[in-house]
Parts: C-alpha cells; sequence; structure tokens
C-alpha cells in the first residue's frame, strides 16, 4: 500500500482527526439506533409502521408500471399439473355454503345483479396451467379453468366500471376480501375460475367460483366469491389490514 | 510528527459504514420471510446435515411469525442497499480505487501464499499494495454477491414482470434458492471479516473510521531503487543484506530493513495487511 498517498501529520492534529472521525461515528451509530427506534414508534397504517406504508405504497407506483398485459405467467402442459393441490386458508368458508349460491355483482351502489354458476359456465372458456405462488415463498404448478375476468367484464358491459381504479372481491359471509387494481384484474391470465385439474372446484379450493390471479400472491385469489364490486379507493383487502403489501403483484 | 498513509478515502468509509447496518437488516428481515417457507437444507435423501433453521436459531433470534414485518422492512431497505452499492461501484469506478480492488493476473497465485501465510503454512510474505491477493478477490466477490442480491432479489420480487431475468437464473424457485445462499455467504464473509480485523488489530481498524493508516516503523528508508541494490552487487565482501523489494511501479521504492531487526520488519510490513 506504499503507492498510497504518505502525508506526515503532528501527533495533535493525528489525534484531533481521530477524534472528530470517532465522535462522527458514534453519532452515526446513534443516529441509526434512534431512526430505528423511531420507524416502531410511529402509527401505524393497517398495522405496518406509516414510514414503511409510505414507501410500500412507491414500491407500488414503481413495479404497477412493469406490469404489461404482454407480461405473462409462465404457461406449462397440463402433465405438469400436481394432482395434490396444496391448500393453505379456509378464512370466509368455515360456514356453509349456501345452495342456492349466486354471483353479486355490484355494478352500481344499489344495483346489484345475480349471476349463476351455470351463466359463468356458458362464458368462453380459458384454461390456464400456471406456477401459483403463495406470499409464504411456496410455489405449485397448478391447473385451473374458467372465465377470464376481461372476457366476463366484457360480457356484462361493464365498460363504465372498468375504468374504475380497482375491484372488490369478498366471500359470501365478507370474512374474506381482497382488493385488486383494475389492470392487474384485467390482465388476460386473471381467471374466475371454476374448475381444477379438470373437475369442479372443491370445497376447499373455493367452490363454487374462486379467483385465479397470477400477477398477484395467492393472498389475492379469493376463493368462494360472493360478492364483486368496482371502486375508485381501494377496497378493505383482508392481508392488506394485517400488514401486508396492499398491491403484492409479481 | 507521524507518518500516515491516507488509507480509506472518505467516501469509501461512508459506503463501508451505511452498508453495515442496511445489509444487517436486508439479512434479519430476509430471515422473518424465510421462516414462512423454511425447506431449505443441507444434507441428501432423508439425512440431514443442517437444517436452515434449527427451531432455537428462530427462537434465539425471535423470527416466527414475522412474515409481514419482514416483508415490509425487506421491501424498504432494498432501495438502501442497491442505491448505496450503485453509488459504490460508480465510485469505485470513477477514482482509482476500483485499482486497488479488482484482482489482476497475479491475484488467483497470490491470494494461495495469503491463505497459507495467514494459517502460518508458509513464511513467504504475500505482496500487496493497499490490498493482498486474497482481500482484492474476496472484496471483488463481495460487490458481485451484491449485485448478485439485487438481480435475484427482483426476479422472485416481480418474477412475471422480470421473466426473462427469473428464467436466466434458473426459475422462480432457483432464484429463491440463490438469493438465500447469498445470504449465508455475506453472513459468512461477515465472520471471516470480522476475524481478519481483530487480528489485523486497532490501526488497521481506526483507519477505516479516521482514514488514515499510521506507519509506526520509522526504520523503514525510502530509497531509489537502482542505488543500493547496485551497491549491494558490487561490494561482495560483505553479506548481502536482504532486500525486499515491493512493488511499486510509480516511485519504485525500494525497502531496505535491517537485518539484525529483520523479524521485525516483517511483522511491519504484515500489519495492515488483513481486514
Amino acid at each position: 500500500m506504499n503507492d498510497q498517498e504518505e502525508i506526515l501529520i503532528s501527533s495533535k492534529g493525528f489525534r484531533n482527526r481521530s477524534i472528530i472521525a470517532f465522535i462522527l461515528f458514534a453519532v452515526a451509530i446513534v443516529a441509526s439506533i434512534l431512526i430505528w427506534k423511531w420507524i416502531h414508534h410511529q402509527p401505524k397504517i393497517a398495522d405496518a409502521p406509516k414510514p414503511l406504508r409510505k414507501v410500500l405504497s412507491l414500491d407500488e407506483k414503481v413495479f404497477s408500471k412493469t406490469l404489461s398485459n404482454t407480461h405473462l405467467a409462465k404457461t406449462y402442459p397440463v402433465s405438469k399439473a400436481v394432482k395434490h393441490v396444496r391448500v393453505n386458508g379456509d378464512i370466509g368458508m368455515k360456514s356453509a355454503l349456501d345452495s342456492n349460491w349466486k354471483l353479486h355483482l355490484v355494478e352500481n351502489t344499489g344495483d346489484t345483479l345475480l349471476i349463476t354458476l351455470a351463466d359463468i359456465k356458458s362464458l368462453p372458456k380459458t384454461d390456464l396451467v400456471f406456477d401459483f405462488k403463495c406470499i409464504e415463498g411456496w410455489s405449485q404448478i397448478t391447473h385451473w379453468t374458467g372465465v377470464k375476468f376481461s372476457d366476463f367484464a366484457r360480457k356484462y358491459n361493464l365498460n363504465a366500471q372498468t375504468q374504475m381504479n380497482f375491484v372488490g372481491l369478498s366471500t359470501p359471509d365478507k370474512e374474506y376480501y381482497v382488493g385488486i387494481d383494475m389492470a392487474s384484474m384485467m390482465h388476460p391470465q386473471t381467471l374466475l375460475a371454476y374448475e381444477m385439474n379438470g373437475k369442479p372446484l372443491p370445497l376447499n379450493q373455493g367452490y363454487p367460483l374462486r379467483l385465479i390471479i397470477p400477477v398477484k400472491y395467492g393472498i389475492k385469489s379469493i376463493k368462494r366469491i360472493g360478492t364483486i364490486f368496482f371502486s375508485n379507493t381501494p377496497p378493505p383487502d383482508y392481508w392488506y389490514e394485517r400488514g401486508y403489501d396492499y398491491y403484492s403483484g409479481l | 510528527m507521524k507518518r500516515a498513509i491516507k488509507k480509506h478515502p472518505l467516501a469509501i468509509r461512508w459506503f463501508h459504514w451505511i452498508n453495515f447496518p442496511i445489509l444487517a437488516v436486508m439479512v434479519w428481515s430476509g430471515m422473518l420471510i424465510y421462516w414462512a417457507n423454511d425447506v431449505y437444507r443441507i444434507g441428501w435423501g432423508d439425512k440431514t446435515i443442517l437444517r436452515f433453521f434449527p427451531d432455537s436459531f428462530y427462537k434465539a433470534l425471535n423470527i416466527p411469525f414475522r412474515l409481514a414485518e419482514g416483508m415490509s422492512f425487506h421491501f424498504v431497505f432494498m432501495w438502501l442497499f442497491a442505491i448505496n452499492g450503485f453509488i459504490y461501484v460508480l465510485y469505485l469506478l470513477f477514482s482509482s480505487e476500483w485499482s486497488y480492488i479488482f484482482p489482476d493476473r497475479k491475484s488467483i497465485k497470490e491470494s494461495v501464499i495469503v491463505v497459507l501465510h495467514d494459517l502460518h503454512l508458509t513464511k513467504k510474505i504475500p505482496q500487496q499494495k493497499k490490498y493482498n491477493a486474497a482481500q482484492r478477490i474476496a472484496y471483488t466477490v463481495v460487490i458481485i454477491m451484491g449485485l448478485g442480491s439485487v438481480l435475484t432479489g427482483l426476479s422472485i420480487y416481480k418474477p412475471i414482470q422480470f421473466q426473462t431475468l427469473t428464467s436466466m437464473l434458473g426459475g422462480y424457485e432457483w432464484a429463491r434458492i440463490e438469493h438465500f445462499t447469498l445470504t449465508i455467504l455475506f453472513t459468512l464473509f461477515f465472520l471471516v471479516h470480522i476475524i481478519q480485523v481483530i487480528l489485523a488489530g486497532w490501526n488497521n481498524f481506526q483507519s477505516m473510521i479516521t482514514g488514515l493508516f499510521l506507519i509506526k516503523n520509522d526504520k523503514e528508508i525510502f530509497i531509489p531503487a537502482v542505488i543500493p541494490v547496485v551497491e549491494q552487487n558490487e561490494d561482495k565482501t560483505e553479506p548481502e543484506k536482504p532486500v525486499i523489494i515491493l512493488p511499486n511501479e510509480k516511485t519504485d521504492e525500494v525497502i531496505i530493513p535491517d537485518a539484525d531487526n529483520e523479524e521485525e520488519n516483517q511483522q511491519d510490513l504484515n500489519a495492515n495487511k488483513d481486514e
């Protein structure tokens, strides 16, 4: 290291320089600890400290720009799909399913259309085999069949509604609910699914109708959809309220 | 008066010390996230040598059931980690500092000597400028690891929007394994780094804070290279003094250690080797 600049410094000069440097160093350590404590003592927004929420919103602003209808989740041949599909949640499905289930499509406030499963099955059918990704970190190649939400919206003339910012979905008992930005909802791989592995959805996978939205973590793929509505403000979201990222986009 | 070398520029000291708490938060929040699907282990078949992680580890660090918290910290501090690292690399490239850090052709061979020397298996003294060959390799690899963490991280954060990247890394599952492995390597780097800093001593440590590395041995004499070497070769009656020629293209300086005090001099030459 003798090719680095060498200087002569008085003992006093070196001591002063050291004192200043070490004081700054100590101040930096204390500042880091204070910032850490400050973050934790900030009021929480939906169970996450406010400064973190603000940056997470910034993350959404940045990364929602990368979302494109041409960025499709990788698809696989049906043979690659697993036979034993993991069941990871039953919130909103603990009560018995109403045998007279109908999808409540809230077109406008106070203006709800009831749609039967047969009606939905009559819409163009789409198959999707993709790598389902859970927010916990596991993933599984699974096979789903249903109608693209964008096809559904076209058939039900939801042009005005799909100009809004968000879609809200909830289970019939309102115990589980998600909010999804319109761009992700209208993504060509977002399905209202009624079949898994070529058979009607099992009860624990959300019979009769569930959402399959590959551009989001599994927490957004709500099972047993009861109601769909539209909103310009973010609809309530079960896991957001428990500290998770609202956007949760992939 | 003291002689000192301006060892670490202010910018490098800032990058280094800012990175330390940020990387700590990234590793910690990464553990909170990993816990939710902690499937990795070292072993084969049913035999597991090391599980990531044992329950006692989780318990000691209070990791379980904090996935949401881990994600929110991870996706906030990722910016600081990436920005600090990016500016650091820019600084290296636009200052002369890169030339002290990036390995050259001799580095691999020399790093073997460094390792053998550190393990007291050889008396050969590794050559070095600011850093020895092993340090050059380690500090360059750790930069590449940082880049690797950003890229593997991005590919599991947005695997559909950055699908090309994700598939280049072997797919979603592989990218997650790679991201995790890099974290383990960072912690191993940290452990070795700490041990080396302790072994290298106070002068070396304080130079990362003050920037100045003190030269304590005033017996070192710097003389233009040609003269003493020629003189020694001509004077056959005197026993040859050991001459250590340090590599220095810029100044062609030669250090002639005091023969009586050779061991001490060797130690002095090594004092700044490790950090």
